[in-house]
């Protein structure tokens, strides 16, 4: 059997789908982790990065660098870290998605108001307008379209890792994938694998969603940032 | 605490060889699959969007989830590890090189084509060295991500430095874990250092950044 047919079999079977641990209950669990944590990464990393963004200069070079070494951190070795320090408290698996989630908001939020054309920064400061406002209602929503693909891939990223949870023990739908391989049953592991796909799909659609609504009409002409 | 690192050196060795070759084998397949897709890309505006469309969504599958629908078909081995990781790599080179033939200026093809380069002479030799900061750029993301992504290859059995991760974590043993996080952290960068001297021996005539 492929994993298709595995995945759909074991989706589509009622028992899983009631009582404790069932797969609403993991979803669930799986959307708290990573909107916590992707909330958290976000109220760090977009005022951090509009902030050095502003400054501009060699700041923003030393952001993206330090972002891009940041990569190289394995999330499992930092989740298994710390649940050997930590145990199952919140912070065990809440630190290594919140690390996850900074960086690329980070970068594309101070690349987004460090590349704010110069001349519209002049108008802005010529126009009267404070540092505030310059930042609040000229930087920021000129930079939105790019913050937005920055937030779109952490919380990717953190949907995506959320499923490492299981390892150490937690809930969330990596609980299926990490179960199912333990006791060599394919059905719950394609199963689970199947319906964090579907949610990360789910996240990409909510996204393209969100920069739809949000980004003003004059920039949309623009066609999207990579 | 310590005395465990010399003590078990040799299979600490072979783990990070191991994550070496789960880390490097994809990005590298990655850039041979993703240098004619994006050149193709880059020449037909029409391929680009779907193909990005495709690149995004792939991009989006948990590595975890892709090494387990891998499964059926080949197995609890490298191969599984290496073919996920693979198109992660390709997620993040084919943009670049794409946006790196893109970038090549106007005035710079045509000054070639004035000078009588073919287009496949042009592509060679004109617009593919220029685009190789670009290229190296998402190359490097693409090793370094792959370097620390290998280690989840470990939950499906795949052996790299994943394994003092999990074996660490069984026997609430620390001293393992840091080595096995400096490993990851330690192999990603000097690839990452590599690929920089990489690109600027391919182009010399850039600042020395």
């Amino acid at each position: 059997m492929s994993f298709f047919s595995w995945a759909w079999d074991w989706v589509t079977t009622g028992a899983n789908w009631h009582g404790a641990d069932s797969i609403p209950q993991q979803v669930l669990a799986h959307l708290g982790y990573s909107g916590l944590a992707l909330l958290i990464a976000t109220l760090i990393a977009v005022p951090a990065g509009v902030a050095i963004g502003h400054r501009g200069g060699k700041a923003a070079v030393v952001v993206t660098n330090f972002a891009n070494a940041w990569r190289a951190i394995p999330t499992l070795g930092l989740l298994t870290l710390l649940a050997v320090f930590l145990g199952f408290s919140a912070l065990t698996w809440l630190l290594p998605l919140v690390a996850l989630g900074i960086p690329p908001v980070l970068v594309n939020a101070c690349e987004g108001v460090a590349g704010v054309d110069p001349g519209v920064r002049d108008a802005a400061k010529g126009a009267g307008m404070t540092t505030w406002q310059q930042i609040a209602s000229v930087e920021v929503p000129i930079a939105l379209p790019l913050i937005l693909v920055g937030l779109r891939t952490s919380a990717i990223f953190v949907v995506a890792t959320a499923t490492l949870a299981a390892e150490i023990g937690l809930g969330g739908l990596g609980r299926f994938i990490i179960d199912g391989l333990a006791s060599s049953e394919y059905g719950p592991v394609a199963g689970g694998a199947l319906l964090v796909v579907i949610l990360a799909i789910c996240v990409l659609a909510l996204f393209a969603l969100i920069s739809r609504l949000a980004v003003p009409a004059g920039l949309r002409k623009q066609g999207r940032p990579e | 605490m310590w005395s465990w690192i010399p003590g078990n050196a040799s299979l600490i060795w072979q783990l990070t060889w191991e994550n070496l070759k789960l880390g490097v084998l994809p990005a590298l397949y990655g850039l041979v699959i993703s240098l004619p897709l994006g050149i193709i890309a880059a020449r037909w505006r029409w391929f680009y969007p779907p193909v990005l469309t495709v690149v995004n969504i792939l991009y989006a599958v948990p590595s975890l989830a892709l090494f387990v629908a891998l499964i059926p078909k080949f197995g609890l081995t490298d191969t599984t590890v290496i073919i996920a990781l693979t198109v992660f790599s390709l997620c993040v080179i084919l943009p670049n090189v794409v946006a790196g033939l893109r970038g090549v200026p106007p005035a710079v093809t045509q000054a070639a084509t004035a000078m009588g380069y073919g287009q496949l002479r042009r592509l060679a030799f004109v617009e593919l060295p220029l685009a190789v900061p670009v290229i190296i750029a998402g190359l490097r993301v693409g090793v370094v991500s792959s370097i620390s992504l290998a280690s989840v290859g470990q939950l499906i059995g795949v052996s790299s430095l994943g394994y003092l991760f999990i074996d660490g974590l069984q026997r609430s043993f620390p001293t393992e874990i840091y080595v096995g996080i400096a490993g990851v952290i330690v192999l990603a960068l000097v690839c990452d250092l590599i690929l920089v001297a990489v690109r600027r021996s391919l182009t010399p005539w850039l600042a020395r950044t």
